[in-house]
């Protein structure tokens, strides 16, 4: 069979593979009942029709109507309605022209079954567990910090950006991934782009890997710095976690739901806790760390629990963190519908039009597009969308649902986020979000500074700051940056109006810290190791002891230099004198889209092999925006002659300072700070010229085998293809979450068949 | 009330199912129906065994 491979064309190759066992029903719908069932009747049109104009109505309230404020609910009709046109009608031409599945073939699931890592799963079971993989809390700090320009530009670019580029991303990566048997991003790039755009894009995801984890836990350490409630109940979570751990290990193995809840149980008993304890004297003195001693917390926290067993700490506070995760969004989006609080932040902010906002630097082009990265196009989705979820699908056209569905719900996410963030007051969010540098750090000079702003509509007063401080159980809330606090209060600001009211916001404000807290502890952990596995996997081609995943040594050193490079970004960010998260914020925006460049342009290219000439603009339009919105970002950071944007620019800003022999410039107030300036900007400067070149050596090289696919269409010669061998399916199940009635039928005749004819004999040849 | 028990049932499971609760039954499914002759993992070992795996072989979880 393998020789004549080459030479036959694919259709006449699949059509031999795949004849179906006389005994079994089909395992594919009829496309002839398909179509029935999918014609056009005056009721389908009509919904459809109602959908559109609700989606209008509510696009043109928050985009065309100026009125003094607008209600946080045409938010989710905006976005909901536009998902789901995306969804019913762009990803129908996804499938139709590009992803083309195939039911009657296998899934790796299949025909690779194994009981363990291979088994197939509901798709319902499984857009749930993709969801939960792909959504962390990017999506809830990105458009938090975005909103320094107002809330239009923010929702613009996360609804339509999800729709033509990040569900598309999520979408390809997991079909052309299930077709290769779950094969990673970075295996496809080398078989697809060569060993020099594979290399290329196995450092770049490796130092990408490097920076988010970095900026994830800065995030952690802005929330938790200062504040003795915030850092008691997030360090219970491990003693939770260990315990979790040895109940499954040695108690009772396998009852997850059931520690799931004991856990839960516990971590709302540490929220509680957290309140009494930083009440007393000595646990308000115990617990209260400044940042630096945190951040070295977190480095000493990240190699041992990278280094620790998967059971004893991973595994269990993924099962809370899944948890929390799904119950906070369901609650949230609940009390946004019910809440419905009235939004005064203006469409676009005084900042829209600048390029020196104080939460980040920058003009709205390109820098909001890397902002908000997660929840409208996140370059990390390829990772997972090619990491587990593939060797789980049961059906080929199943992974519509799953791909773009999921990301759909992500974007989702995004906008309750953002909504959360706006609809506190807007000198609230200036004196939360800017630099220390700035506000002064105390409540009347932080008032005084957003005051000084000269923002329509605002004037905040020392009182109400202290207040809310008070409020939500801290000490103080001035310039607490990284997007989690300011969302926490957002959060607190709407649950309190739902259940509790002010008594209860100090709780909400903590529950959302700790959810937080939890999502990226468990990033981290799990970046920490897939990193040290990337590395471990590199140096092994050099020296191949390193290659044995059990060999002690080389996983620990392996670790400890995945750990150094991100705790010395994590130390850099905490430590620096212009504020950490608006310089460094950006840094990890590019990279995830830079990553998200890289995996749409394998994306070309596979989609051009296989002879989808005609709508390869599906890929190479959101391909295409990536790649400028990230080389124009990145050149900006580069080669800007404005300080507060380009990084070489500041570096010599402060060089020259310190050669005329100034003791304090700009925001830093010491020699010392000033050095710190020089050399972060040095790091950050040349971090983001190696980004950009390894992105820009994977998209030509991704264009030229695009091309190539082109040439060798026109004159005849066949596409080198690197799918798995297509072989028959004997399973089936529905692609949508409701079946249609022609499924219906089918599965019905699948239930009718006898046991023993439904045996699977796959996996084992 | 059955109808409600049934409910909370259905949703108890499915929540169970998103983290894999149910990994154990559909091993033995798997194992049965593929006509495996080798010895089942008891659930102790298998649980030992998934969580071991998960040490070389990690899975990233996005931001």
């Amino acid at each position: 069979m393998g020789k004549t491979y080459k030479e036959e064309s694919p259709n006449t190759l699949s059509e031999d593979l795949l004849e179906a066992d006389p005994a079994l029903p089909a395992t594919a719908v009829n496309e002839a009942r398909e179509a029935e069932d999918a014609k056009w009747t005056p009721a389908k049109i009509g919904l459809w029709v109602a959908i559109a104009l609700l989606g209008g109505v509510a696009w043109f309230m928050l985009a065309i109507v100026r009125g003094e404020t607008v209600n946080a609910i045409w938010f989710v009709f905006a976005s909901v309605c536009t998902y789901l046109i995306g969804y019913r009608f762009y990803s129908k031409v996804i499938e139709r022209y590009i992803t083309k599945p195939d039911d009657r073939r296998a899934t790796p699931a299949e025909y690779k079954a194994d009981g363990k890592d291979y088994v197939r799963t509901d798709r319902n079971v499984l857009f749930g567990h993709h969801f939960a993989a792909i959504a962390g809390a990017g999506p809830l700090v990105g458009p938090v910090i975005a909103a320094q320009m107002g809330y239009l530009p923010g929702t613009i670019w996360i609804i339509i950006g999800v729709v033509l580029a990040g569900a598309v991303q999520d979408y390809l990566v997991l079909f052309f991934s299930m077709r290769r048997g779950g094969r990673s991003l970075g295996q496809m790039a080398r078989e697809e782009l060569g060993v020099i755009g594979g290399t290329a894009a196995l450092v770049a995801t490796l130092l990408i890997m490097v920076i988010i984890v970095a900026i994830l836990a800065l995030v952690v350490v802005n929330a938790l710095g200062e504040s003795p409630w915030g850092v008691f109940s997030v360090g219970m979570t491990i003693p939770i976690a260990l315990f979790m751990g040895v109940y499954l290990r040695f108690i009772r193995p396998g009852k997850v739901l059931e520690v799931s809840i004991i856990g839960f149980v516990l971590l709302m008993a540490a929220i509680i806790g957290g309140g009494a304890v930083a009440g007393t004297e000595w646990g308000a003195a115990f617990f209260h760390l400044d940042k630096v001693t945190i951040a070295w917390g977190l480095i000493v926290y990240g190699f041992i629990a990278a280094i620790l067993p998967v059971w004893l700490l991973l595994a269990p506070r993924d099962y809370l963190s899944t948890f929390m995760k799904i119950g906070v969004i369901v609650m949230l989006a609940l009390a946004i519908i019910v809440v419905r609080p009235e939004i005064t932040v203006p469409a676009f902010s005084e900042f829209a039009s600048r390029d020196n906002g104080p939460v980040f630097s920058g003009a709205l082009f390109p820098f909001l597009f890397v902002t908000i990265a997660c929840g409208a196009l996140s370059g990390f989705h390829a990772l997972i969308a090619s990491g587990t979820t593939p060797k789980l699908i049961e059906k080929e056209r199943q992974t519509r649902l799953i791909g773009y569905g999921g990301m759909l719900m992500e974007s989702f996410v995004a906008i309750m986020a953002l909504v959360a963030a706006i609809s506190i007051d807007r000198g609230l969010y200036f004196a939360m979000n800017s630099p220390a540098a700035l506000t002064g750090g105390t409540v009347e000079t932080a008032a005084t500074w957003v005051n000084s702003l000269g923002l329509s509509g605002v004037n905040l007063t020392p009182d109400f700051l202290t207040q809310t401080a008070a409020n939500v159980g801290e000490e103080s809330i001035v310039s607490r940056t990284g997007g989690a606090p300011t969302l926490a209060v957002g959060l607190a600001h709407i649950m309190q109006q739902f259940i509790g009211g002010t008594s209860m916001m100090a709780f909400w404000y903590h529950f959302a810290i700790m959810f937080e807290a939890l999502f990226i502890l468990t990033a981290v952990d799990a970046g920490t190791r897939v990193a040290r596995f990337m590395l471990q996997d590199s140096i092994g081609n050099f020296v191949p002891k390193f290659k044995e995943a059990s060999w002690r040594p080389g996983a620990w050193l392996c670790t400890a230099v995945m750990v150094g490079a991100w705790g010395a970004v994590l130390l850099m960010g905490v430590t620096d004198p212009l504020g950490g998260i608006n310089t460094l914020f950006p840094l990890f925006g590019i990279a995830n889209q830079l990553l998200a460049a890289i995996a749409l342009a394998v994306c070309m290219a596979i989609a051009a092999k296989r002879g989808s000439f005609k709508y390869i603009w599906i890929v190479a339009a959101p391909l295409a925006f990536a790649a400028v919105v990230t080389i124009t970002a990145s050149f900006h950071k580069i080669f800007s002659p404005v300080p507060a944007v380009g990084y070489f620019a500041n570096n010599a800003a402060f060089s020259k300072a310190l050669e005329d022999g100034k003791t304090s410039f700009g925001t830093a107030k010491t020699v010392t700070a000033m050095e710190a300036v020089v050399r972060n900007t040095t790091v950050q400067g040349w971090l983001s010229v190696i980004f950009v070149t390894l992105s820009i050596v994977v998209i030509v090289t991704a264009v030229l085998a695009t091309v190539k696919a082109f040439r060798n269409a026109a004159s005849g010669t066949r596409n080198k293809d690197h799918e798995d061998q297509a072989s028959a399916s004997r399973v089936y199940a529905p692609a949508g979450l409701i079946p249609t009635p022609s499924e219906r039928a089918l599965m019905a005749e699948w239930n009718n068949l006898p046991a023993d004819k439904r045996l699977e004999k796959s996996g084992h040849h | 009330m059955n109808g409600v028990k049934a409910g909370f049932r259905g949703f108890a499971q499915y929540l169970g199912a998103l983290v894999g609760a149910d990994a154990y039954r559909k091993y033995l499914e798997h194992h049965v129906a593929s006509g495996h002759d080798g010895p089942i993992l008891s659930e102790r070992d298998f649980w030992r065994d998934r969580t071991d795996r998960q040490d070389n072989n990690p899975q990233g979880r996005c931001c």
